[in-house]
């Protein structure tokens, strides 16, 4: 009854090309927000600039979100295996790293709005948060698909054998990490280094 | 027959699942590409009667100078809905409902690989215009033009935040279908089928679907920034703080210059499958005509700039650009010679499908040599924003896109019904709307080079009486277009009560879909066939002799009817679902919500989408999940 993997012209399953596809599009989604970041610099209309940025409290949630990616490949190691008190215990440790950088997010935007630098203030201000915002709302978004795996596998939706499941939603959280690193360098490190060099 | 659909017992029967095939709510529960297609095309004749009555108007008020049928408010939304229509909701989900249907039977597949995202993809498209044109009554309709320059369009009276959020809704719905076809495509051909015996139709989804993938996240970026300018103060495109308007044409053109291949692949592969076929030789050049729709797609991701060499992009880009873009020409031409060539020598049989195709080539190819002649910077600086460009994209849309599809239309639909189209209202549908295509379009030309300026609500006495008899000649164009129209609606209701029966192989085809019955079993075919050659059933209807003539092979012409069925075997097929249904209607409090800044709106349409998603998720399959464990008893 199955249409397993073994049938198809790829010989991949097609959840998993899917989300590949999916993953393509949503580079140029980002790309395209980092352009405009980039463009807009220096064009903060007299309000705040980089040199509001706090590195160091950006690191630690950083290496949080990082970390969180380490946690995501043993749930699915664990799936693999059939260990599923393992793989929620993990997917939970993945979904709680993500509220962490979450939190750290809402901690920063409320301390650089209290700053002056808000949606209104500036080009600059509005692609700041235009990234790093609509980044959120993907991690955001993994928390939520990260907490449906989990209460789907308590009610036996999502079962040992079935770790393609698990597979994708790593494929999604791994990009959103790895779009992070990308925001991180460009966002943070580079006109920080420019300004305090 | 022995085989069927119906589901087996022992899963648990989910509620809500419309069971039979008949009534309303087996369309919205549909999960049949056969019947997505349908009801995209049926959506998109209720559209282009919409985007046709607004260039009614569009012609009326131009027919003479300095006329004031309507006032400049009302033109300014008739000609942005208009593009907005004809773009977002007419050419592209055609093309749309031609995938849906045919991708899936061209390549020897049961569905697409995500049937119920497609059903998601129509609702989304449905919704989604249903929402832009509710902004008629709620205030007045978008009214900055199909391309929303900033920051005219963040300006509150625009009404543009209906602009942003609905093509913002049409995009989820483009990629959706994109990433589904792109996987169908990649992973579920029929043995044998290799990508170089695909159909053409089949090569040009997959690069439409691969433009549509990269270029339509860029204009969700471009849009979002817009809308939250015009509504929550955001100052992306404001130059009063130092936004540069310029980000606003470079993101939206990156989008809308593959757009433009978005509309005219489809086409171009609809015209390679019905040319062949009525030449009875194969196509010419095929590798070449599917590494040229490539190369189209490649390319047409780094000539964007060619819209914007009025604006301050500096010498620099505009060279580069104008050198890409003549470039882009050289592919467009092979497809153009290979179609000739196809012809050439050909056993030619001019029904009204090849009669529209050939009408696709001659058009297309003026709208082609206008597109060259704006490659030319020099040249480009005088026809930009003209009536000329306004004939140029029309040559290669309606010329181009619309003539391809119709004779799509005419092609397929004795594979949709079971019946054919009149042949003589069709070739009558063919000459007026050559006419009037022409008569409508042709004299834009001389008028843009005279200085007609576009998007201008009065046509300037000063212009002279030479610019106002083309303009005449236009709306009398119109007219003919408006009747032939009539002709077309009517031949397709009269054809689908009292058509003349078809049969399985009306026209002698080559390609897999005329493989099956007509009209397809919801299964598409009772077993998946083999495939062994490009044109695979016309190698099994024919072989050749020594002076290369097809001869008829005996025992050929094997359509997969019901007789020669039977195995018993069971087929899986998707169950219907109405959840994408549900799901998607959440989008409308959430459009509404962005557009008036309410939260409450907001929050509840993505409550209900994020609730709708779960249902989806959750809801039982009567088959089982796909990868079902067989022993799912271990699982905890």
């Amino acid at each position: 009854m199955s249409v397993a993997t073994h049938e198809t012209s790829m010989g991949l399953d097609h959840r998993k090309l899917a989300m590949w596809i999916f993953l393509a599009s949503e580079f140029l989604f980002f790309g395209a927000f980092v352009s405009a970041y980039l463009l807009y610099l220096d064009t903060t209309n007299r309000g705040p600039g980089v040199e509001i940025f706090d590195i160091p409290f950006t690191s630690v949630s950083s290496f949080v979100l990082l970390m969180s990616s380490l946690t995501m490949v043993l749930a699915h190691n664990s799936h693999v295996r059939g260990d599923m008190r393992g793989m929620r215990l993990w997917i939970l440790a993945t979904a709680g790293q993500g509220m962490v950088f979450l939190g750290g997010q809402v901690y920063e935007f409320t301390v650089f709005f209290r700053e002056g630098l808000d949606l209104t203030q500036s080009p600059f201000a509005s692609s700041f948060f235009f990234l790093t915002g609509f980044h959120g709302a993907h991690v955001f978004i993994g928390v939520l698909i990260l907490l449906g795996l989990y209460s789907l596998s308590l009610t036996g939706k999502v079962k040992v054998g079935q770790d393609v499941k698990t597979e994708m939603v790593g494929l999604y959280w791994h990009f959103v990490d790895i779009i992070w690193v990308i925001i991180f360098t460009v966002v943070y490190l580079i006109p920080e280094l420019r300004v305090g060099g | 027959m022995a085989m069927t659909t119906t589901p087996t017992t022992g899963a648990p029967t989910p509620r809500f699942r419309p069971s039979s095939r008949e009534g309303i709510l087996s369309w919205i529960g549909t999960t049949d590409h056969k019947r997505i297609g349908i009801m995209y095309f049926w959506t998109v004749l209720v559209f282009f009667a919409f985007g046709g009555t607004q260039s009614g108007l569009i012609r009326a008020q131009l027919a003479q100078a300095e006329q004031s049928l309507i006032t400049a408010e009302i033109y300014n939304q008739m000609f942005t809905m208009h593009g907005i229509t004809m773009v977002f909701l007419v050419v592209m989900p055609f093309a749309a409902a031609f995938f849906n249907y045919l991708l899936p039977l061209m390549i020897g597949a049961r569905d697409v690989a995500f049937p119920r995202l497609n059903a998601f993809s129509y609702w989304f498209y449905l919704f989604g215009g249903v929402f832009l044109y509710s902004s008629f009554l709620l205030g007045g309709a978008p009214n900055g033009s199909w391309v929303g320059y900033a920051p005219l369009s963040a300006n509150a009276v625009s009404n543009m935040a209906f602009y942003a959020v609905g093509l913002q809704i049409l995009g989820v719905s483009s990629l959706a279908s994109a990433i589904n076809f792109i996987t169908t495509i990649l992973n579920m051909r029929a043995p044998g089928m290799t990508f170089m015996r695909m159909p053409i139709m089949v090569w040009m989804t997959l690069v439409t679907s691969f433009l549509l993938l990269f270029a339509v996240p860029i204009i969700a970026v471009a849009l979002f920034m817009l809308q939250f300018d015009a509504v929550f103060g955001a100052q992306f495109f404001q130059p009063a703080s130092g936004g540069d308007p310029l980000l606003y044409q470079h993101l939206f053109w990156l989008f809308g210059h593959p757009e433009v291949y978005i509309m005219i692949l489809p086409a171009m592969g609809v015209v390679s499958e019905v040319m062949p076929v009525f030449s009875r030789k194969p196509l010419f050049g095929y590798a070449a005509m599917a590494f040229a729709g490539a190369a189209i797609g490649f390319i047409g991701f780094g000539v964007w700039a060619h819209h914007m060499f009025t604006s301050a992009i500096g010498p620099v880009p505009r060279a580069a650009f104008s050198v890409a873009t003549m470039f882009i020409a050289v592919p467009t031409g092979i497809k153009i010679f290979n179609w000739v060539f196809t012809m050439w020598g050909g056993k030619i049989r001019f029904t009204t499908a090849m009669l529209f195709s050939v009408g696709f080539v001659s058009m297309f190819t003026i709208g082609g040599l206008s597109g060259v002649m704006h490659a030319v910077v020099p040249h480009n600086a005088q026809q930009h924003d003209t009536y000329f460009v306004v004939a140029h994209f029309h040559y290669v849309l309606f010329g181009g896109a619309l003539f391809g599809f119709i004779s799509g239309v005419y092609y397929w639909f004795p594979k949709v019904t079971g019946k054919l189209m009149d042949e003589k209202l069709g070739k009558l549908h063919f000459w007026t709307w050559l006419l009037g295509f022409n008569l409508t379009f042709g004299p834009m030309h001389l008028s843009g080079l005279l200085g007609q300026p576009r998007r201008t609500a009065v046509l300037p006495e000063e212009l002279g009486g030479t610019v106002e008899l083309y303009n005449l000649l236009s709306s009398l164009g119109f007219v003919v277009l408006f009747g032939s129209a009539l002709v077309f609606l009517y031949n397709l209701i009269r054809s689908l009560r009292r058509g003349e029966v078809s049969g399985d192989d009306p026209w002698d085809a080559r390609t897999l879909e005329w493989m099956t019955a007509t009209p397809p079993k919801p299964h598409n075919f009772d077993e998946i066939p083999t495939i062994t050659a490009r044109d695979e059933f016309w190698h099994r209807k024919y072989a050749e002799d020594e002076q290369h003539v097809p001869v008829p092979v005996p025992a050929g012409a094997s359509v997969d009817t019901d007789e020669h069925a039977g195995h018993g075997e069971h087929i899986h097929m998707p169950d219907a679902s109405v959840w994408p249904f549900i799901h998607t209607m959440g989008v409308l409090p959430l459009g509404y919500g962005l557009v008036y800044a309410n939260w409450w709106l907001i929050g509840a349409g993505v409550v209900w989408m994020v609730a709708g998603f779960f249902g989806w998720i959750i809801e039982p399959l009567a088959e089982g999940d796909d990868d079902e464990p067989a022993t799912a008893l271990a699982a905890h």
